[in-house]
Order: structure tokens, then C-alpha cells, then sequence
């Protein structure tokens, strides 16, 4: 049998692809829907065969005020950390790139957070949130306050959860800044100052919308990273008091692996994944029509 | 007209650690003069400019436009403008914003913003792409940004860093044209960075000469071609580059190293070089009074042609008109002792020596058509 150019082409393009294909749909694509056919049958007990229950597992889940409350808790989780880390790495990014001394050093200091795994980032924090020996609440006691309980206390705990995730994200995103700054051409800076552009007015009229790919960029990781959360609610707080600090993908393993209730889990995770669709879409379509590419 | 866009500079210098990249430079540029610093890559000419723009800050020395000392003051108070090399457009801005971004700076009323817009437009033929993100132009049209962007904000002064070394050699000699021309319409004092001497002939009134981040020569074009302080400034200017020949000392004068038998300097010369252009020699025929040479090569360039003729152990490039067809031949190369520069062994210019013609030339023959003239 003898291929003409066009199909040896076609088959070329294939076997390119495959290594690629193979790898994301083992990994991918195929649990993605297993997950989806998990979330409509309900396990049969004792030997009996599963039965297809439709959207009931769905139906379920939405009567459940704990998933409710998770799914509120994510959604603050996401707008406490979300603007806040953005903003410092932004803040940070353009303080490090300035003219400063010993800025290597100020840059490592600020990228330290990232390299740390998240485990022992969890365990610094541990250390800084204790209720008696921790370092916050002797801060407190000697200025004279009464210390907290920052990872006891449900209307505390959730902000200090927070409060650690800007920690460790801010110097992530600040190094994707920090790259699109130095981009920039020194030049665009001169020019304006030569019209005695003020910092502020070039900031807004210039760096900023030029720093918009990245701000993007940064914005749909800062996303993904928000319903990602498992590994510092394992260490500080495993999602309590009464579930004051559980977040979505933590109760998705709390239900698969404490409460072994894997049809539960597959419908809260097709759930999450069609907001992050949802979310992806508009960042294609509306967001990169409005943002500037070089 | 008035003194607001005087520039002066007094004994100048910028240092960066180990590097003197301006060293010690002084010039006072009067107003509605288009100055052309020119010099070769590294000789300091944008820091220059940088430091009058305030760009960069002058190690020492002072900075003065009009009356007013700014060595110290911020670019946006000295009251000029700039177009980049690299054009420096904002590329998320229309052409319209890029050009009027000055002036929103600056606060100017929304009104007469539109209407210096419409007018700069206009004078730099932008109006139809007033819309298009820089992008989107040609490298011309994006230099025309550049400049109505600095042309826009009025200022008395503009400078200019190589604005025109990203264009084809086409586009850039109607470039040329019509910044000298914008240039005298708006009677704006110009400081324009160049190394290409060819930009500096054509639209400097005054060429500043650098070398090593010094000054080697200040003068009109007509100047630095004809009387050039040094040596560095005779093969700078002219293309091809003028010929500089060792002198060494003869019987009773100085002469060419490699050819004894024919004197073309005094004594004293010797040990200098001596400089003619390519277009003061004359090829005569192998007998006739001048310097006995051979023709090696010629480079044919339509309208004329460059033959390179061997004298001694040096080869000098000699322009000829049409195309000659001479290699192989011998000659005698002739050149009138008026033409001739001399400059002693540290490469400065000497005008000292009393210089004679080579004895007697056979008739005065207008250079061109002289050429070629001897074959037969
Ligand atoms: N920021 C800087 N730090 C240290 N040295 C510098 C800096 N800027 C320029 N120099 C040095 O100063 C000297 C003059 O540089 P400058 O840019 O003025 O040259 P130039 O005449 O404009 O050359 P070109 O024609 O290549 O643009 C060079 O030797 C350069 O290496
Ligand atoms: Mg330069």
C-alpha cells in the first residue's frame, strides 16, 4: 500500500501528536470522565450493582448547607487572596525594579515564600499563629492586647488561612511582574519623563495596561490556585472549627478519603470544574479582546 | 530671535566607574542652529545628548539652556524634546494618543489638544493613520510618530539620537529632507546624533566631531571637509575616506614611504602623514611629474569609479569619472599642493609648511575628463 504526500503528512502530524494525546488522556481526559460517570450512579452496598441515579447525586449535594458553606468559605478564600496577592507581587515587582540597593537580596527575600513547599510553610505559620507561644500573640501581650485564637477561633480562622496564602503567592506572581517589567523598554520611561509624566500617570497610562498579559496570566493561576487549597488546611486547621476554614477541594478529600464517599466527591469535583470552565471562557473571550499583546 | 533655546556646555564630563564616557566637553549652540554630533560608535555622542536632556546626570561640569542653569533639573523642566532611536512609541496607544501623550501630561485643554493634533498631523502626513496602534506602520511612518510627537509639544529644542538608523537608505534620505526642512519651517534649535557622516554633510550647519568622548573638531561641514584638525577627522568625513600616507624623511625632503623618488613635502613633514581625498588625485600618464603608482583594482559604482592605485607599500583609492578600465597600468598620480593636508606624527593638522605643485604639470586639464586620457 503506498501513501500519497498529503496522508504520509496526516500521519506525521499524529505520531507527533500522540506522545501529547496519550499522556492527557490517561491523565486527563479519562478521569475527568470516569469523575462525570461517578457523579451520576450511586454505589451499589454489598455486591449490588451500581444504579444510575441521574442529577440526584447533584440534587443532593446542593440541599447540603455544608457544601454551601464551603463553597461560600471558597468563594471569600478566593476574594481575600486573589486582589491582595495581585497587588502586593504588582507592588513588589515595581519596588525591586527600581534603583535600589542590594535588591538581589530584596528579591530573594521576597521569592523565599515560593520555594518553601507549602508543608513547611504551613508549619512556619503554625509556629506564628499558636495560641500561647506563637509569635503574634506575644507581639500582642507586650504592647498589651489580649492574644487571639487564629486558627481556634471560626470568625478569625478562615482571614488567617488567608493571610498565609498571600504570603506564599505574592513572590510567585511577583516574578512574572518583575520578567514583564524588565521587558519593558527603558526607553517608554524616558520618553514620558521628558513630557514630565508623573510616576503615577505613567503608571496607570503605560506600565499598567502593558502589564496586562501578565496580569491576566497571573490572575487565571491566582484562580486555579484558589479551589487548589488541600495542603495547608492538612497542617493548620484540617478545614475546622466546624468547618469555618474547609474549602472546596479539601472537602472533596475529606469526603473521598475520611468519609470514603467517592460519589459525593466525583459531584462536587464536575462542579468545580465546570465554574473553572466558566471562568476560563471569559478569559478567552471577553478578557483578551481588551488586552494588549506585544 | 530669542535666547530661550541657547544650549551651553561647560567643561562636561560623565564617569561610570572606570569609564570616561564624555570627558570634559564644552560647546555653546545658538539658537535655530541644526548641530550634528558625529563620531564613531562609543565616543560618547548619545551620553551627550542624554546629559542635555537630563537623561543621565553630568559627573561635572554645567548644563545651561537659555538662561537658566539645568545641570540639575529633571528632563520634563528643561523644555525640550526627544525622538529615540528606537522611536520609543507606546505600542498599546493609537498613533493619536502616542502623539498627544505629551501634552495630556502636561494638562493642556482637551480642545487645543485635538487641535495641535490636527495640525502636527498634517505636517508629518499621519492623518490617515491617526487611528493604528504603532504596530501597524511602516518603520517610516512610525519615525513620523516619533516626530510629530516631539513636534507637537512646541518646545524650542529638539534632540535626536540616530532617528534615522532603523530605515533603508532610501527612506533615509527623504527623511533627511524633510526633518531639515521641518526643522527650518519651525525654526527649532536641532541637536542630531549621528554616525553617519553622510546625515552630517548634508543636514548639519554646524558638525561637532567627536573621538574618545572628546571634541576633535567643531565647524561647518564645508569646514571639517576641507580642513580637517586631524587625522581621525580627515578619514571620518568623505567616502571613500581620504588617503593618509606615511611621510618619511627623503634626500631633501619628505616623502612617501616605500617611493623616495618623489618629494611631496618638506622636510619637516616627515614623520607625519600626508592626507589627499580620492577626488584631488589625477591620473596622468606614467611619465608626467607626480607620484609613479600602479593601478591595481577598480570598483565600478556607476557614476564614477574608485580605482585603488599602489604607491610604495600603500594602496590609495582614487575617484574617476565613468569607468576607466586602467588596471595593471602604470601612472604618475597628480595632485595640486592646495589639496594636500599634512598633519604630524600625533595626527593633528599642520598648516606651517610651505607646499609647492609638483614641477611643472603639463597643461591644467579640468579634473574629469582628464582621466583615461593618456592610454593612447
Ligand atoms: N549606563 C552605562 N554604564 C556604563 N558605561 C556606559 C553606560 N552607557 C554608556 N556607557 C559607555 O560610555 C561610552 C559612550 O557611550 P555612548 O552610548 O555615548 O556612545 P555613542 O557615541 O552613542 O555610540 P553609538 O554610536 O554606538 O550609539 C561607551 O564606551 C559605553 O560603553
Ligand atoms: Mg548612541
Amino acid at each position: 500500500m503506498s501513501l500519497t504526500a498529503y496522508h504520509k503528512m496526516q500521519l506525521y502530524g499524529a505520531l507527533l501528536l500522540l506522545p501529547a494525546a496519550v499522556l492527557l488522556t490517561t491523565f486527563a481526559y479519562l478521569p475527568t470522565i470516569t469523575t462525570v460517570i461517578n457523579s451520576l450512579f450511586l454505589p451499589g452496598f454489598r455486591g449490588a450493582p451500581t444504579e444510575f441515579v441521574g442529577l440526584e447525586n447533584y440534587q443532593v449535594l446542593f440541599d447540603d448547607p455544608t457544601f454551601w458553606k464551603v463553597a461560600r468559605n471558597n468563594l471569600i478564600y478566593a476574594i481575600g487572596t486573589i486582589p491582595t496577592s495581585i497587588a502586593l507581587a504588582l507592588c513588589m515587582a515595581l519596588f525591586v525594579n527600581g534603583k535600589l540597593r542590594g535588591r538581589g537580596v530584596v528579591r530573594m527575600a521576597y521569592f523565599t515564600p515560593t520555594i518553601l513547599p507549602m508543608i513547611a510553610a504551613a508549619n512556619i505559620w503554625m509556629f506564628f499563629y499558636a495560641p500561647q507561644i506563637g509569635l503574634f500573640n506575644q507581639l500582642l501581650g507586650i504592647l498589651g492586647f489580649s492574644g487571639v485564637n487564629w486558627l481556634g477561633d471560626p470568625s478569625v480562622a478562615l482571614g488567617s488561612v488567608i493571610a498565609m496564602s498571600v504570603w506564599k503567592e505574592a513572590g510567585f506572581f511577583m516574578i512574572f511582574y518583575l520578567a514583564a517589567l524588565q521587558s519593558m523598554p527603558p526607553e517608554l520611561k524616558e520618553a514620558s519623563d521628558l513630557e514630565g509624566t508623573s510616576r503615577w500617570h505613567f503608571f496607570w497610562r503605560v506600565t499598567f495596561p502593558l502589564l496586562m498579559p501578565t496580569t491576566l496570566f497571573v490572575l487565571i493561576n491566582a484562580l486555579i490556585n484558589a479551589v487548589r487549597v488541600v495542603d495547608h488546611l492538612f497542617i493548620l486547621t484540617k478545614g475546622g472549627p466546624n468547618n469555618a476554614t474547609n474549602l472546596l477541594l479539601y472537602y472533596v478529600y475529606e469526603n473521598a478519603f475520611s468519609f470514603f464517599d467517592g460519589t459525593t466527591a466525583a459531584t462536587i469535583t464536575v462542579v468545580i470544574l465546570l465554574v473553572l470552565a466558566v471562568v476560563a471562557t471569559l478569559k478567552f473571550t471577553i478578557l483578551d479582546r481588551r488586552t494588549h499583546y506585544q | 530671535m530669542s535666547n530661550q533655546s541657547r544650549i551651553r556646555l561647560e567643561r562636561v564630563t560623565k564617569r561610570w566607574d572606570a569609564t570616561t564616557a564624555v570627558d570634559d566637553i564644552s560647546f555653546d549652540v545658538t539658537p535655530g542652529q541644526f548641530v550634528i554630533l558625529l563620531g564613531p560608535s562609543g565616543c560618547g555622542k548619545s551620553t551627550t545628548l542624554r546629559m542635555i536632556a537630563g537623561l543621565e546626570e553630568a559627573s561635572s561640569g554645567r548644563i545651561h539652556i537659555g538662561e537658566r542653569d539645568v545641570t540639575r533639573l529633571p528632563p520634563g523642566d528643561r523644555g525640550l524634546s526627544m525622538v529615540f532611536q528606537s522611536y520609543a512609541l507606546f505600542p498599546h496607544l493609537s498613533v493619536a494618543d502616542n502623539i498627544v501623550f505629551g501634552l495630556r501630561s502636561r494638562k493642556v485643554p482637551k480642545a487645543e489638544q485635538r487641535e495641535r493634533l490636527a495640525r502636527v498631523a498634517e505636517l508629518v502626513d499621519l492623518t490617515d493613520y491617526l487611528d493604528r496602534k504603532p504596530a501597524k506602520l511602516s518603520g517610516g511612518q512610525r519615525q513620523r510618530v516619533a516626530l510629530a510627537r516631539s513636534i507637537i509639544s512646541e518646545h524650542p529644542i529638539c534632540l535626536m539620537d540616530e532617528p534615522l538608523s532603523n530605515l533603508d537608505a532610501r527612506l533615509r534620505s527623504d527623511m533627511r529632507r524633510e526633518i531639515k526642512a521641518l526643522q527650518s519651517r519651525l525654526n527649532m534649535t536641532v541637536i542630531y546624533v549621528t554616525h553617519d557622516q553622510v546625515e552630517a554633510m548634508s543636514m548639519g550647519d554646524r558638525v561637532i566631531l567627536m573621538q574618545h568622548g572628546k571634541i576633535v573638531q567643531d565647524g561647518t561641514p564645508d569646514e571639517l571637509y576641507n580642513r580637517p584638525a586631524s587625522a581621525f577627522a580627515a578619514s571620518f568625513i568623505g567616502s571613500p575616506a581620504m588617503n593618509l600616507l606615511p611621510l618619511v624623511a627623503g634626500e631633501t625632503g619628505a616623502v612617501i614611504e616605500g617611493e623616495p623618488s618623489t618629494l611631496v613635502a618638506p622636510m619637516e613633514a616627515a614623520g607625519g602623514h600626508l592626507g589627499v581625498r580620492p577626488e584631488d588625485i589625477e591620473l596622468r600618464p606614467a611619465a608626467s611629474p607626480g607620484v609613479p603608482a600602479k593601478v591595481v583594482s577598480e570598483e565600478y559604482l556607476g557614476a564614477d569609479t574608485i580605482a585603488y592605485v599602489e604607491v610604495g607599500s600603500h594602496t590609495l583609492r582614487v575617484r574617476l569619472s565613468g569607468k576607466p578600465l586602467l588596471t595593471g597600468q602604470p601612472c604618475s598620480l597628480f595632485w595640486a599642493s592646495k589639496n594636500i593636508h599634512l598633519f604630524d606624527a600625533n595626527g593633528l593638522r599642520r598648516d606651517d609648511m610651505p607646499l609647492s605643485d609638483f614641477a611643472p604639470p603639463i597643461r591644467s586639464i579640468p579634473r574629469p575628463p582628464a582621466v583615461g586620457s593618456f592610454q593612447h
